[in-house]
């Protein structure tokens, strides 16, 4: 049986836990197996709509101190539900909470993980999984060689895939160890969506000059309903936040979009955004390298294009 | 207090990535090898920021690799590292090498360990998970902040959409990303007073990998940059839309 690892903030299910329950429902059925969810905690979603995605079980521990994310608890809690509930392969998503329990709950059962996975496993010989190396730039095979298998696998790299069904959903009796971490201060900027959830980004590097002109970007992340992000020189002389930083020693995103605006397409900077799907350059000199990278360019003055691209998507959307 | 720092030897980030022997082994050709900068520039100069603060501090280094390392531990002992101990074991598999730490980790009895939050390399973001495992402490990550006070911890994290600061008694694990501190450069007497500080070699005890490299490849090359003209920007509003199907 494959188990899905289901990761929750503020008792809401996150994106990449639901790409999970797809990636291991289509692992399950290459198994020739069937996939189930666990949830630690207590989350507003009806948790037999988890069929939707492909689960056709959820087990819950339904202790609201979960509803917290302790690594230390939530690893413990995790191996001891999934030792009852008994799995072959255990999926998370590769986000902040499932790469810091994760490989604690691979110790735990005894099991060969791979994290960062970018596609399915091959299991016709073995159980070998493709992950991301090097930030992108390469992909390398693993074969996991125990009976128990862990994987996370890459957000954005799979999909969420819906079918019809429920889930049933049982409740599962695991005794939860107190934790011994006490959160002081959460500081969320509101209404804005993860950069490693968003699949429309508009990003700026140094070519912009300075923070006062980021109105432009922002106009043109508005427009389409994108995030934002930014080069690390520009985080660095603090023109952006650094939660924009994306980059080889930022934060690594594969959006569907990703428009650079006056980014050059440093080695460093690509290997945060390699795996977007489509990559529009705006850049005024033709021998930025990030062109090399690119599939749709403009060589240009970013102070005039992006104002004319942001009108010609208004233009788009108000006619369709 | 002591603080045990884990430091990882990794490609340079700007070094060609190859395969030789049949895709199978990274190309190490012409090379330059780096410390992993999430491991110096944000919990190794942290560490020296703590030990600045108070003297009491004792920054103990430990890497997982063979000899081919130690140019770059030296460098860490020549930024600030007390003394340093090199697990001889060349594995690739996380799960081998975080067995290896915690056995340092158990003999030392520290109260802080840091890790990167992830090496450049192999991208995996797993020996602090693991050691809090094997080792059965808090661990915290991917930390932003972290300041000590006695014997408390406070380690600000990154959380989807923002951050988190949390309190914690040592000991604590926490992995370090930016925020934690500014690189550093090693001066000279860095350099000169690192040639004597301690280097110890352990021999390697863990040998059972749970994983192994089947091959590597490179991703397929971009087929090539469509160039649009400035002018033309509902052209590019329709390519996006029609051809790349995006927005
Ligand atoms: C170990 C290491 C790790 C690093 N990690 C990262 C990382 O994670 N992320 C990252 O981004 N960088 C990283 N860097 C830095 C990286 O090497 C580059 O220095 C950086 O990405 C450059 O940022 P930039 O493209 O914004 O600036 P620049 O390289 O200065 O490029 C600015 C670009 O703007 C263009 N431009 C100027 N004016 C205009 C205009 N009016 N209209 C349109 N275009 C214009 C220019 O032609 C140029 O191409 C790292 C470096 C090292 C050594």
């Amino acid at each position: 049986m494959v188990l899905i690892y289901i990761d929750q903030a503020d008792q809401e299910i996150k994106k990449a836990s639901l790409e999970a329950i797809s990636y291991g429902a289509a692992l399950a059925k290459q198994l020739g197996t069937h996939a189930e969810a666990l949830v630690l905690g207590t989350v507003k979603e009806d948790l037999s709509s988890l069929g939707k995605y492909g689960a056709s079980k959820v087990h819950q521990v339904a202790n609201d101190s979960l509803n917290h994310f302790d690594a230390r608890v939530n690893s413990i809690v995790a191996a001891e539900a999934i030792k009852t509930i008994g799995a072959d392969v255990v999926v998370f998503a590769h986000n902040t909470n499932g790469k810091a329990v994760a490989p604690a709950v691979a110790v735990k059962l005894n099991a060969g993980i791979v994290t960062g996975a970018s596609a399915l496993p091959k299991t016709d010989n073995g159980f070998v999984v493709t992950k991301t190396v090097f930030s992108g730039k390469a992909f390398a095979s693993l074969k996991i060689e125990t009976a128990i298998k862990v994987i996370t696998i890459n957000q954005n790299s799979f999909g969420i895939q819906l079918t019809e069904g429920t889930a049933s959903v049982e409740s599962l009796a695991i005794s939860v160890p107190a934790s011994t971490i006490k959160i002081t201060a959460v500081n969320k900027v509101e209404g804005e969506i993860p950069l490693t959830e968003a699949s429309l980004v508009v990003s700026g590097g140094r070519g912009l000059k300075g923070p006062e002109n980021w109105g432009i970007l922002l106009d043109l992340a508005k427009s389409l309903g994108a995030s934002t992000a930014c080069s690390r020189p520009v985080s660095d002389a603090d023109w952006r936040p650094h939660h924009e930083h994306v980059g080889q020693t930022g934060i690594q995103i594969a959006p569907n979009l990703y428009i650079a605006i006056g980014i050059s397409g440093a080695i460093q900077h690509l290997a945060g955004v390699n795996r977007s799907k489509t990559i529009v350059v705006i850049n005024k000199d033709p021998e930025a390298p990030f062109f090399k990278a690119a599939d749709y360019g403009v060589v240009g003055d970013a102070f005039e294009v992006v104002p004319a691209l942001t009108a010609a998507i208004i233009k788009s959307k108000a006619g369709a | 207090m002591k603080v045990l720092v884990c430091i990882s030897k990794t490609p340079d980030t700007t070094a060609k990535i190859a395969f030789t022997e049949g895709n199978t082994k990274f190309d190490e050709n012409g090379v330059q090898w780096i410390i992993n900068p999430y491991d110096e520039w944000y919990s190794l100069v942290r560490a020296i920021e703590l030990k600045e603060k108070d003297p009491t501090v004792t920054i103990h280094l430990v890497t997982v690799s063979g000899a081919d390392a130690e140019p770059i531990i030296r460098k860490a002992l020549a930024l600030g590292g007390d003394e340093a101990i090199r697990v001889n074991n060349t594995s690739n598999d996380s799960m081998v090498v975080a067995q290896e730490i915690a056995a340092v980790a158990k003999e030392g009895a520290y109260d802080l360990i840091l890790t990167g939050k992830e090496t450049i390399d192999y991208n995996s973001a797993s020996i602090g998970s693991m050691l809090s495992a094997l080792l059965d402490q808090n661990y915290i990550a991917p930390a932003t902040k972290l300041e000590i006070d006695g014997t408390k911890a406070l380690v600000t994290r990154e959380i989807d959409g923002g951050e988190e600061t949390a309190e914690t008694n040592l000991p604590v694990i926490v992995s370090c990303q930016k925020g934690m501190a500014e690189q550093r450069i090693p001066n000279m007497r860095g350099i000169m007073a690192a040639r004597t500080k301690p280097l110890k070699v352990v021999e390697a005890s863990i040998q059972t990998a749970t994983t192994s490299i089947q091959q590597f490849d490179l991703p397929p090359a971009k087929s090539g940059v469509k160039l649009i003209d400035p002018t033309q920007m509902d052209e590019l509003v329709r390519l996006l839309k029609e051809e790349a199907k995006v927005i």
